[in-house]
């Protein structure tokens, strides 16, 4: 039974992998049918060998991966400080009330702010480079975690807190062996969402506050010399490492803890 | 184990919509190794006073002593175990759910492992010691809810309908493990059920208790041979006797009634 259980767990993935190329191919074929239609002039519209040409050579002359590295840099710093303010943040306002009063006025009137919006302004105060792309990325990835570990500490079931008590935790104990875990669910989400608007973050911060690597400056630098296919090279590399983290990093974490734990289910059908 | 001392406790709930008295002048002696059931319909204050016990409330007035030791909040002198299954964590395996008392402890891994595969298998479920809560059916996740609380060895062993929940197939199982269990550890136990039957099953004595306030109507010896045989007419007898405490609160005998034979 167990072993009917990962044949259909599989048999489901390798489904759903098919179906996602599928779709993929079906959109390309309607870009590269568009492309060839002769309505756009090739320059702006250019053919998809020809974009996989541009890209396979500026990830062999090592251009691509350095652009891509700088962004990924940017990316993982903001991130990494998201997270580390983030979680504990979460955390404090879940557990004390004039933590809570504070910081949730604060929370819900910055979260709406476009981080792109404070770029201008980020770069007056702190210049164009990897500060002012780190401090944007920061700021577009904190308020997801915040508010989901906020949530997900609201959410931890009392009678874990309560079971966990009688068997004489203490509050250290409560909290990393109990609350923690019991939150995880909402944490990772919040984690995917902050990564994700990091992401998005990270590309528009660096169109305007970075010089000569990242893969956003890539793509605003090639404008000026009319390089659609190096812009969509860059495009198919952003949404690629996009895609990779979303499935593969975040929803691995996913399935070796809270779906493995049975916390979160995988939708069926 | 310890014998326990419950004298005119008293708890008034604040609610929006005024005082609610939980339970008045609540007097119980229970004796070390004793099993009693606490028996009463809904808003008897029964939980209640299991919660003073266990430490999660405190009362307004009066004093619950366990081995002469007064009691200010939850300790590991006892176990609880709840109705709902979701009391376990669900992101530990059977065994680590029941190595977290413990784990608190300071046990060490090796010593910790070792004891909690040793009441996994007083409940007989030696088989799952690496299964998470949720691959666990209602009745062995409760068992492994009693093999949880027992396995710190506490002296007290405190029970909130812990198989309310359970069909009533599963639930006969289950009454039957406990009473093994029991009779296996010595524990002193509290066990809170509306089930008539469940209480002649398992206890030494029932104590009734009425609402409104939530107080201790009456005391009934059960002193059939163990293990009991529920279909005997002693053991009908005994339950008709406890029917018959129960039944004067004329608005709340159905309900009583129906789950006692369910």
């Amino acid at each position: 039974m167990g072993n009917d259980h990962v044949m259909t767990e599989q048999g489901q993935r390798t489904r759903s992998i098919i179906r996602a190329v599928v779709t993929l191919a079906a959109a390309a074929a309607l870009y590269e049918l568009l492309a060839r239609s002769g309505y756009f002039a090739p320059a702006l519209l250019p053919t998809i060998p020809v974009i996989v040409r541009t890209l396979i050579a500026m990830i062999a002359n090592g251009t691509m991966i350095e652009h891509a590295a700088f962004t990924m840099y940017r990316v993982m710093f903001g991130f990494g400080l998201a997270i580390a303010v983030g979680i504990p943040l979460g955390i404090l306002m879940a557990r004390f009330h004039r933590v809570e009063n504070f910081f949730l006025p604060l929370v819900s009137a910055l979260m709406p702010i476009p981080s792109f919006a404070l770029v201008p302004l980020f770069m007056l105060w702190f210049g164009i480079g990897n500060l002012t792309t780190i401090l944007i990325v920061f700021y577009a990835a904190t308020f997801p975690m915040v508010f989901n570990t906020w949530s997900g500490v609201r959410s931890v079931n009392p009678l874990w807190l309560r079971a966990a008590g009688a068997m004489g935790a203490d509050e250290q104990k409560l909290f990393w062996k109990v609350i923690i875990p019991g939150a995880s669910p909402f944490i990772i989400t919040g984690m995917r969402q902050a990564f994700l608007r990091a992401w998005i973050a990270v590309v528009g911060a660096e169109m305007i506050a970075a010089s000569d690597w990242g893969l956003g400056w890539v793509i605003f630098d090639a404008k000026e010399f009319l390089n659609a296919d190096i812009m969509l090279a860059s495009l198919l590399v952003i949404g690629g490492i996009g895609y990779a983290f979303e499935r593969l990093v975040f929803g691995s974490i996913e399935r070796a803890t809270v779906q493995r734990w049975g916390m979160v289910r995988m939708a069926k059908g | 184990m310890v014998p326990i001392e419950i004298r005119d406790v008293t708890l008034v709930y604040d609610t929006p919509g005024g005082k609610v008295p939980g339970v008045r002048d609540v007097s119980v002696s229970i004796g070390a190794s004793e099993f009693v059931c606490i028996v009463g319909p809904s808003g008897c204050g029964k939980s209640t006073l299991l919660n003073i016990i266990a430490g999660f409330l405190s009362p307004a007035a009066g004093e619950i002593r366990i081995g002469g030791k007064p009691v200010t909040g939850s300790g590991m002198d006892r176990g609880v175990v709840f109705q709902d299954f979701a009391q376990l964590f669900p992101w530990r395996t059977a065994l680590g759910n029941v190595a977290f008392g413990l784990e608190m402890k300071g046990v060490p891994k090796e010593e910790r492992d070792r004891i909690a595969r040793e009441q996994l298998r007083l409940v007989k479920l030696e088989k799952f010691t690496g299964s998470y809560p949720h691959h666990l059916s209602g009745g062995m996740q409760q068992r492994v809810a009693i093999a949880r609380a027992l396995a710190y060895n506490p002296s007290v062993l405190l029970m909130d309908e812990p198989f309310a929940a359970l069909d009533a197939l599963t639930r006969d199982d289950m009454q039957r493990l406990l009473a093994d269990v029991w009779r296996e550890t010595r524990k002193t136990v509290i066990y809170v059920t509306h089930n008539v039957a469940e209480a002649v099953y398992l206890a030494d004595r029932v104590v009734v208790m009425s609402p409104h306030p939530g107080t201790v109507k009456t005391e009934i010896k059960i002193d059939l041979p163990r293990p009991r045989d529920p279909l005997s007419v002693e053991f009908v007898e005994c339950q008709k006797e406890l029917l018959r405490h129960l039944g004067h609160d004329a608005g709340e005998t159905k309900a009583v009634n129906g789950k006692a034979k369910s």
